[in-house]
């Protein structure tokens, strides 16, 4: 159908005044789903008919919408959610809603800012435990050292460099009273990895090695091991073997060697 | 506001939403059943139900059904009528036509808007009084084309247009 005529017809008038029948209305509807300009003629008629109305009601009193909103507090209570028209208490309510908004956050913010105050408290206190640890640690290995090397029954075999590694040196602390045999490697080189030094008691004539200790790892423990006891041994040798040590040195390995 | 915003708050059941409604709609929802009703307190116990009604039922409307204002406009009337039926008053239309919408002016008495009145009606004035019957029969009250015709004793077929022909005069003087 031709929309202008359409509009003029009238029809549109009726459909605002809710005079059409179901079945018309429907019509109306898709026609102004599909034509702009059927549409906006509704809106315009809606316009002037709300307008006159609008304009020849007398005077309502303001208390009507209070009553209004009572009669549906009491009917429907809970039902709908009312406010309470043009008072200023939402305004003060905003405003306080926005005030303990701000009060929140900062807290929040105070508290976030404490809580990784805390926390770096917290690490270097760990810190400074793991640290007093090992000082611990180094200390009572140092006098345990010390312990071994000021004992009077101790005896110091020197173990002189070899040719792999003429600068190098080795301590052996025999302890006759203790039966006990102690080696300061701190004079060798650094193990290369997958190598361990292997300490060996000699026997000299026949030469004869016995395998005394392998040594792992020579940082963790201040260059002082103890190693078995030996009490025929006339000599010391130490040599690189690969890692679990040898059963038989490695002569052409031989870091450090001295006589008792 | 437009009606697609309002129902937009209602649906969200925006808590303003209500006070939007009554807003944009109390005013020409009272314009309508006092003209009906002719009675200040009367009219605003209607009003106040219909508001109830509108409220209650919003979950019924739906858009395909027409515009929301004429689903209250339907709303407002037929309350108005039901009033007046239980009041005793003869149910029939004819006694509804002997006043119209411009006769209400006469019933304000507030200062502030006796100088309103004294606008709308230089306003209304300017609308010619078939179409004062017309929109009043029709807008107003409800009538039926058939109605109408017999109450106006105007052929059924020109109703409808001699309505929109009335409408085009209110809009042009709305625009003025």
């Amino acid at each position: 159908m031709d929309t202008t005529e359409y509009i003029t017809s009238g029809t549109l008038e009726f459909y605002v005044y809710g005079l059409l029948s179901e079945q018309e209305n429907v019509e109306v509807n898709e026609m102004a789903q599909k034509h702009e300009s059927v549409k906006a003629e509704i809106l315009s008629i809606e316009k002037a008919v709300i307008n006159l109305s609008h304009g020849i009601s007398p005077h309502l009193s303001a208390e009507n919408y209070e009553k209004i909103r009572q009669k549906l507090i009491e009917k429907h209570n809970g039902v709908v959610q009312m406010q309470p028209k043009r008072s200023m208490n939402p305004y003060i309510g905003w405003a306080a809603a926005v005030v303990l908004m701000f009060g929140l956050a900062f807290q929040y913010y105070k508290y976030n800012e404490v809580t990784k105050e805390v926390e770096a408290v917290n690490v270097q206190k760990s810190k400074f435990e793991q640290l007093l640890a090992s000082t611990e640690q180094k200390n009572a290995e140092a006098e345990k050292a010390l312990a071994i090397i000021r004992d009077n029954a101790s005896t110091t075999v020197a173990l002189a460099g070899q040719e792999i590694a003429p600068k190098a040196y080795a301590k052996v602390y025999v302890n006759k009273t203790k039966n006990e045999i102690y080696v300061d490697v701190s004079g060798l080189p650094k193990a290369p990895a997958g190598k361990v030094y292997q300490v060996w008691a000699l026997k000299l004539d026949p030469l004869t090695p016995t395998s005394i200790g392998v040594i792992g790892d020579a940082t963790t423990q201040n260059g002082i091991f103890k190693v078995e006891n030996n009490e025929t041994a006339q000599a010391f040798g130490i040599t690189l073997e690969p890692a679990g040590g040898s059963p038989t040195p490695t002569l052409e390995q031989l870091y450090a060697l001295g006589k008792v | 506001m437009t009606q697609e915003e309002l129902l937009e708050q209602i649906y969200k059941k925006d808590g303003k939403a209500f006070t939007a409604l009554y807003d944009m709609y109390s005013k020409s929802l009272y314009g309508v059943i006092f003209n009906l009703l002719k009675d200040k307190e009367e009219s605003e116990d209607v009003l106040q139900d219909v508001f109830v009604k509108i409220w209650k039922n919003i979950e019924s409307y739906n858009e395909g059904k027409g515009r929301f204002f004429t689903w209250i406009l339907n709303i407002a009337r037929n309350a108005s009528i039901d009033r007046l039926r239980s009041k005793g008053h003869n149910n029939s239309k004819k006694n509804l036509s002997a006043d119209n919408f411009v006769h209400i002016l006469d019933y304000n008495t507030t200062a502030t808007n006796k100088i309103d009145a004294i606008g709308i009606r230089e306003f209304i004035n300017k609308l010619k009084p078939k179409c004062i019957r017309l929109i009043d029969l029709l807008f107003f009250k409800g009538y039926t084309q058939q109605e109408a015709s017999d109450e106006l004793e105007i052929p059924l077929g020109t109703v409808k247009t001699q309505n929109r022909n009335c409408i085009g005069e209110l809009r042009t003087i709305l625009q003025e």
